[in-house]
């Protein structure tokens, strides 16, 4: 459960990491391919080489959403619920929770390398409430 | 048996060369107990563990970690030998501690968000990706005796 100071700690990190948002979501998403290479499973059509442009795009769209979670935080299931959709009936990420469990992962190292000490623990344990939420309410119409 | 590449190799043991067991292995417990507080169900002896400041303030804590992250260093010297390296240690998990073999998982991640944060650039996309590999290895291997 998001307490008021974890939402607080999530929307100063996410400010401060602003000029850096176009670079994460493909950096995070490069990343889960190479560490977890399962996760390719789920983009035979992309080129997922370092820098390539449609992992570069992808990215954005990823952060894209997770700003729009931020900024509805009180409200992720209508907030995400066409993504949500998306998920569920098309996309079907398997299992549901565990895949989009190893992006959170993977998204939480590059805001550790980019954020170094200010990934604090209270940080650190708010962002992994926040990711597991967003996972959750992506996952919430599978069945 | 776990096969590690050369390059494996390299990445694992240079950058462990620049780790600070105490500090890292401190950093990594607290951070289990903080960001995934029923792990604190296994430190009930630890005293004050009310609050994140507590816990990493907390001596127990700090020398727990230290404890830990050493007995980590024994499987990076035995690469590819993991699984007896951690016989003994995957018994007593098991039959005297009872700990769930998914808090292992656990604690992996934390350690490899640490380690992103203290090496930043450094900790590139095959440093994570090795890394996350021995994790996943360490944590089978304390697994592995478990009945």
């Amino acid at each position: 459960m998001l307490t008021a100071e974890d939402k607080k700690l999530i929307h100063q990190i996410w400010d401060k990491t602003g000029p850096k948002h176009d670079e994460m979501g493909g950096e995070a998403l490069f990343r889960m391919f190479t560490a977890q290479p399962q996760t390719k499973t789920y983009f035979p059509h992309f080129d997922v080489s370092w820098g390539s442009d449609q992992v570069r795009t992808h990215g954005r769209k990823v952060v894209s959403a997770l700003s729009s979670a931020v900024k509805n935080v009180d409200n992720l299931s209508q907030a995400l619920s066409e993504l949500s959709n998306l998920h569920a009936y098309n996309l079907r990420v398997d299992p549901p929770y565990f895949a989009l469990q190893l992006l959170s992962q993977s998204f939480q190292v590059v805001l550790a390398v980019n954020l170094g000490k200010d990934y604090t623990p209270e940080v650190h344990a708010a962002f992994d409430k926040f990711l597991s939420a967003v996972a959750a309410v992506l996952a919430e119409k599978y069945r | 048996m776990v096969h590690w590449s050369a390059e494996e190799k390299q990445l694992i043991t240079s950058l462990w060369s620049k780790v600070n067991v105490e500090e890292c292995g401190a950093e990594a417990l607290a951070r289990l107990l903080i960001v995934y507080p029923w792990t604190q169900r296994f430190f009930s002896s630890f005293g004050n563990l009310s609050s994140p400041t507590a816990i990493i303030g907390n001596p127990k804590v700090r020398a727990h970690g230290k404890k830990v992250l050493t007995s980590f260093g024994e499987a990076i010297k035995n690469l590819d030998n993991i699984k007896t390296t951690y016989s003994k240690l995957s018994e007593l998990h098991c039959e005297k501690l009872h700990v769930d073999p998914e808090n292992f998982r656990l604690l992996g991640d934390i350690l490899i968000i640490v380690l992103s944060a203290h090496f930043a650039k450094d900790f590139s996309p095959a440093c994570q990706a090795t890394w996350q590999k021995l994790v996943g290895v360490v944590a089978h291997a304390l697994a592995y005796k478990y009945h």
